[in-house]
Order: C-alpha cells, then structure tokens, then sequence
C-alpha cells in the first residue's frame, strides 16, 4: 500500500520537536503520523523507538526524563486504553508527559471496531490526570504543540494533544 | 535434568551491585526493589512500588539519555513476563550500556506464591536471545552474576541474565515510597535541575 499523503502539520510538529530539544520519540504507528515518523527516522539527533504496546512508550518517557531528556510519545486513539494503569507511573511521580494521538473511529469511521475506544480517549486520560487538548484544523496544531511542549517539561505537566480525525481525513476502504 | 537451585535473592542482589560505582539502577515493583533496598540504598536507585511491566522501559529511556553510564534493570519474573513485549523494543534499540538482572523464583512473591510462567515452562533467557540480545544465560551460581556484571559495555547491544532464586521469601525492606521524592533525588544526582 502506499504511504498516506504527508499533511503539512506534520512538519509543524516535527519542527516544534526539534525546537524543543525532544530526543526520545516512542511510537506505535498510525497512518496519521507517518510522514512525522519518517521525519524522525531521518534525524540523527533524534531517537524513534518503535514499541510493542503503547503503555512501553509511558514508562520510557519517564525512563528519558529521569535522564534528563525530552520524549514525545506518539499512537492512535486505538491505544490509550493500554496506557491506562503505567499513567499511574507518571501522575504518582510528577513526570512530565506528552502524547500526540491521532484519532480513529470519530467521524465517517467504515470500522467499527474503533469506536469503542474512540469514545473513551478522553475519558481515559482525564481519569489518570492528564489534561487533553485538542486540535480539529490544521492552524491548529503547530501552536497547541508548541503550547504543551512548554507547559510539560518546563512545569512537569501531563497533556495528550489528540488530532481529529476530521483533520487527518477520513481512512478510505 | 535441571540444576538445583541455590542462590538467595538478597545475596544475588548484592552480587549485582558490588562495584557499581555510578551505575544507575531501575528496580521492579515488590522484592526486586526490597532486595535493591537492602544492598544499600543510593541516589541512583529509581525503586518502583507500581507501574508492573515498566522497569525495563524506564531501563530503556534512561539508557538512552544516559549512553555513557551503565544502567541495570533489576526485577523479578512476574514483572518481567507482565513487560515482555519490552524486550522486542529493547533489543530493537540496541543499547550497549543497558543490563538486564532477571531475579527468577518462578513464582509470584507478593501475591502469595502462585506459580509464574517461568516455572510452566517459559525461559526468559531463550526470549530475550530470540529478540536479540547478547550473552543471555541463566545464572545458577556467585560466580556467574560475578561474571555478568564484569562485561560492561558489551559493543553488540544490552545483555540479559535470568538469575535463578530460590522460593525464600526474606523479611520487607522498605525504600521511601513518594515518587517524586525518588525521582527528583536520581534527577538532582545526575545533575538535572528540579522543575
């Protein structure tokens, strides 16, 4: 198949990355990021780390921030629920947090089996104290990134940023 | 025929930290952290009291940020087997200056001993060597943790041992519990600023 169509946020949050300093980028992939991480794969000053499971990418952003170093963790909306009790690693120790998600399962969805977790994204991050904040139009994002990358490693906050799914567009079958 | 086993789970623990100099040390939630504990506690001990299945995660980010230190996961079975998919991701990095100590009892220690995969018939040591990692074994001796921590900085990538415990189940040494208080102190030892 080939690759999605790059959409030019995705360079937006690629350079508020490399602004920041971020180094550690944890993924589980999603056809919404992947220009992003092929950017990331490009950077030798940056490390992609693909994982198994999300919750990996939770406990090696703490992993990074003990180190001292800034890490972004990227996935779908599909695999928030899996992070939900390794959360428990970032709220009990005030370590900063950072997600970006792309969202499935929330507008034109053919599979329905996304849905489910789709409607409990929010849920699932505000009831483990992480604040969520979302982008719907394309302005939107390279500011929200910017804005959370400051608030969570200059003041330790925990902010998922989800992209709708309005903005990637819809995947068609 | 299998060994016997022999070794004790604080002695092993001691094994694996004489002569840590600054190695940092991530321990697994239950008596991995109580062993670690109890071999002396230091500002470079990130002891975990949850988070099961993220010790060698933590391992994995600090190795990162860390490349010119050592960095040892030390954990049990249970917490290990709950993580397991962490060794793919692990060995996919490939980082030369991370360890990974495996205190295996075959059982659940915290929970009221119920038996772990690892006595069923799972080998941890053969999984890791199956994602990659270097010089995986199984340690049924002194002598052999004494040979695992005297390889640092193997060139070809991060090493694994499965230490075999015996079931004995030693008396509860407590670290300090509150989380930001251990990782504020490993923070400010590595000379990272407070927020």
């Amino acid at each position: 198949m080939a690759s999605p169509t790059p959409h030019i946020w995705e360079d937006d949050i690629y350079n508020s990355f490399k602004k920041a300093g971020v180094s550690q980028i944890p993924y589980v992939p999603d056809a919404g990021h992947a220009h992003l991480i092929r950017r990331v794969h490009a950077n030798p000053d940056m490390h992609p780390i693909v994982l198994t499971t999300e919750e990996e990418g939770v406990a090696s952003s703490c992993g990074a921030w003990l180190g001292g170093k800034k890490s972004v963790l990227l996935m779908q909306s599909s695999g928030v629920g899996n992070c939900v009790n390794m959360l428990s690693l970032v709220t009990n120790c005030n370590f900063p947090f950072l997600t970006i998600v792309s969202m499935r399962g929330e507008f034109g969805e053919f599979n329905s089996w996304q849905v489910p977790m789709a409607r409990a994204t929010r849920t699932s991050f505000e009831m483990m104290g992480v604040e969520v904040m979302r982008c719907n139009s394309p302005g939107e994002v390279g500011p929200t990134v910017d804005a959370a990358l400051y608030a969570t490693f200059a003041s330790e906050q925990k902010i998922a940023i989800l992209l709708s799914q309005r903005l990637i567009g819809r995947k068609e079958w | 025929m299998s060994q016997q086993i022999t070794i004790e789970r604080r002695k092993a623990v001691k094994h694996l930290l004489r002569n840590r100099d600054d190695m940092l040390v991530v321990c697994g939630l239950g008596s991995s952290t109580y062993d670690v504990y109890a071999a002396g506690d230091h500002h470079a001990n990130f002891y975990l009291w949850g988070a099961m299945g993220g010790a060698v995660m933590i391992g994995l980010g600090l190795a990162l940020a860390e490349p010119d230190r050592q960095v040892m996961v030390i954990t049990g079975d249970g917490e290990a087997l709950m993580g397991v998919g962490g060794l793919a991701t692990v060995a996919a990095q490939k980082p030369n200056n991370l360890s990974i100590a495996v205190l295996d009892n075959g059982h659940f220690g915290e929970t009221g001993m119920q038996k772990s995969h690892t006595s069923l018939g799972v080998d941890l040591a053969k999984i890791a060597a199956g994602c990659g990692f270097v010089g995986c074994q199984t340690i049924y001796d002194y002598d052999g943790i004494d040979a695992f921590i005297h390889k640092p900085n193997d060139p070809s990538g991060p090493r694994l041992a499965v230490v075999k415990i015996t079931t004995e189940n030693p008396s509860r040494a407590l670290p300090n519990v509150d989380g930001v208080y251990i990782k504020t102190r490993l923070r400010q030892w590595l000379g990272h600023q407070p927020c």
